[in-house]
């Protein structure tokens, strides 16, 4: 094996790994707030493809002009979801939220095949489309885009959390709700931005990936077990953690493939998931 | 007393059954025992001993690849190869047990998914067990002997007999001391393990009688549908199929899972006969439009549904009883004073 070849997987892990960080930054947020294990988190970024999918071939939008109309949509979408559904099951025993996010999951599913049939589509030629060599090694403009937009998407989000008063009393809510509650804030209003955000993350990792990955009803399937993983190992409710696990998750699956067939790469990932639940459950950069 | 009266209306039903409905009927009839049945096993650990496994198809696939692999590879005898897969899926269970009872919560539910996904990526690479493409059950051997039939009936009466079996399994254990530790374990493990029970050797029990109740239910499925394959046996979606049996009628009761089963099952079978054939989805926007539904506004499942309603009926009773009791002596002391 070449160190051409080694660093050309390992470019492209990086890049696949930006977007599952994106995509478990969403979930981990949701979960931090509100201890809600969101199944139907891989559904928010199949949305975000369609959307830009259909914004793309209907008006012949650009999937990066459009990113900004897709995230408010999704946004949109995950408060509206938290305001008729999730906040009926805040209190309930976790087996009933369990299926209620995953029944929202094979719900958004047929609604998906209902209206957009369960064909394969792609969108072609978008302006991203092509590659570009950098430093010897061939990169798919698309992947270098969409991994260049998961950094900037992650970074408002640390500056939202980290500078900003709203983020800070989402902060506080996720680590302590009674004494959030107790200094003012309105710990429903928080739950619906948690969801609003998580679903923007999701939605804007779809518009990403979009250009460069098949759209159809079911393409949630193949991220949600991953965000998990990237959650877990960047330790539940931690957005810095969920970053630099997605991007060691992404660049584990293609060594991975690499080495042993692209068959295995999911099951070390898992085995890698499970090591991790047993040994060091707060994640891999989690405080004990 | 009322839920001795309602089992035993139940079971003469279910033996009458096959004298009053056609064939396809009878194939739903089947589909509802065999669903009832991983139910009331899931339930053992899921519901009784509160550890949510997501991870219960890989026992039922290991108990299908178990008897068809005997069978195929080595003409061992189906019953015997039931019997194996069930002991085989206890066994592996161990294995599923130290990985995972360490968890808990989501952290548990988790996991178990990720152990049952391995299993299956496990059987859709290993050549020697069909892979992908899966395994066929020969039909050369039809009759009871060889548990193979031409006919859904016989098919009927198997899984009646399973269920059966594994309702009465369910009900020693939920009399027998081992039902007291679930539940001690479910709803108070501290308690539970500063009295001393040993927490993690009793969990482990109750995952490994469930193991080898859904191997064997596998077994069933594979004799039934003479085909198997990875994403039939072992899909996560089927593990969710087991718990969501459980969680509709009632998580930890000893016949919810068999009022579940009836309810999920008529609903997949009905949307699917109604509106799958459009190809469009319709029939799982409806399945899981009421999952939710029911997820959200009956979360204690039919069983806790129809309990709150009779205890709530009981004390409406019991109120207008004593305002008519009060009622009553209020106007006998105005009688007296007058």
């Amino acid at each position: 094996m070449t160190t051409e070849i080694l660093l050309q997987t390992l470019a492209s892990g990086i890049l696949i790994g930006l977007i599952y960080a994106l995509v478990a930054i969403g979930l981990t947020m949701i979960f931090g707030v509100m201890d809600i294990v969101n199944f139907a988190h891989g559904e928010f970024l199949m949305l975000g493809m369609y959307s830009s999918f259909w914004l793309f071939s209907l008006y012949a939008l650009d999937p990066l002009l459009t990113l900004p109309l897709t995230v408010i949509m999704l946004f949109a979408f995950g408060v509206l979801l938290y305001r008729l559904v999730i906040v009926r099951i805040i209190n309930a025993p976790m087996l009933s939220q369990i299926f209620t996010t995953f029944g929202i999951m094979i719900l958004l599913r047929g609604v998906a095949q209902f209206f957009w049939k369960s064909d394969f589509r792609s969108i072609e030629n978008s302006s991203v489309s092509g590659t570009v060599k950098l430093v010897g090694i061939q990169l798919g403009k698309p992947q270098l885009v969409a991994g260049v937009g998961a950094i900037v998407i992650t970074g408002l989000i640390y500056f939202f959390l980290n500078r900003t008063r709203l983020g800070a009393a989402l902060e506080a809510t996720a680590s302590d709700k009674e004494a959030a509650r107790l200094m003012g804030i309105d710990s429903h209003k928080m739950f619906s931005l948690a969801w609003g955000i998580g679903a923007a993350c999701a939605g804007a990792a779809g518009v990403l990936l979009a250009t460069f990955f098949p759209i159809f009803p079911d393409v949630g399937a193949n991220f949600i077990l991953l965000a998990f993983v990237v959650v877990n190992l960047g330790g539940f409710g931690s957005v810095t953690g969920a970053f630099w696990a997605g991007i060691l998750v992404g660049v584990i699956e293609v060594m991975g493939g690499l080495l042993l067939g692209p068959q295995y790469k999911t099951a070390i990932v898992l085995v890698l998931f499970l090591g991790v639940l047993m040994f060091r459950p707060q994640g891999l950069m989690g405080k004990a | 007393m009322k839920n001795y009266h309602f089992a035993i209306f139940t079971l003469v039903a279910a033996l009458l059954l096959p004298a009053v409905i056609d064939s396809s009927h009878l194939n739903m009839a089947i589909l509802v025992l065999m669903a009832a049945q991983v139910g009331v096993a899931w339930n053992m650990v899921g519901g009784y001993a509160g550890q949510v496994s997501l991870g219960h198809a890989a026992f039922y696939g290991i108990g299908a690849y178990a008897s068809t692999l005997l069978l195929v590879k080595f003409g061992v005898n189906p019953w015997i190869g039931v019997l194996t897969g069930g002991v085989v899926a206890a066994l592996l269970s161990l294995a599923f047990g130290w990985s995972c009872f360490r968890l808990k919560g989501h952290y548990f539910a988790m996991a178990t998914i990720a152990v049952a996904e391995l299993v299956q990526i496990f059987f859709t690479e290993w050549e020697y067990g069909g892979a992908a493409v899966g395994l066929y059950v020969p039909l050369d051997k039809p009759g009871w002997l060889w548990m193979s039939f031409s006919t859904k009936l016989p098919y009927y009466w198997l899984a009646l007999g399973l269920l059966l079996l594994t309702l009465a399994a369910n009900w020693w254990i939920e009399r027998s001391y081992l039902g007291y530790y679930f539940r001690a374990i479910k709803d108070e493990p501290d308690a539970a393990r500063s009295i001393g029970i040993n927490i993690a050797r009793y969990k482990q029990i109750a995952l490994s009688v469930s193991a080898f109740f859904t191997a064997i239910g596998g077994s069933l499925y594979a004799q039934k549908e003479i085909y198997i394959d990875p994403n039939s046996v072992l899909s996560t979606a089927l593990s969710i199929k087991m718990a969501l049996v459980a969680i509709l009628g009632g998580v930890g009761t000893l016949f919810g899972p068999v009022i579940g089963a009836v309810i999920l099952t008529s609903i997949e079978e009905f949307t699917r006969i109604f509106f799958g054939g459009t190809g469009r989805g319709t029939d799982v926007i409806i399945y899981a439009s009421l999952i939710i539904v029911i997820a959200v506004f009956y979360p204690t499942g039919i069983i806790g549904w129809m309990r709150s309603f009779r205890e709530r009926r009981a004390a409406r009773a019991d109120a207008s009883r004593q305002i008519a009791a009060h009622a009553a002596s209020a106007s006998t002391n105005n009688g007296e004073a007058a």
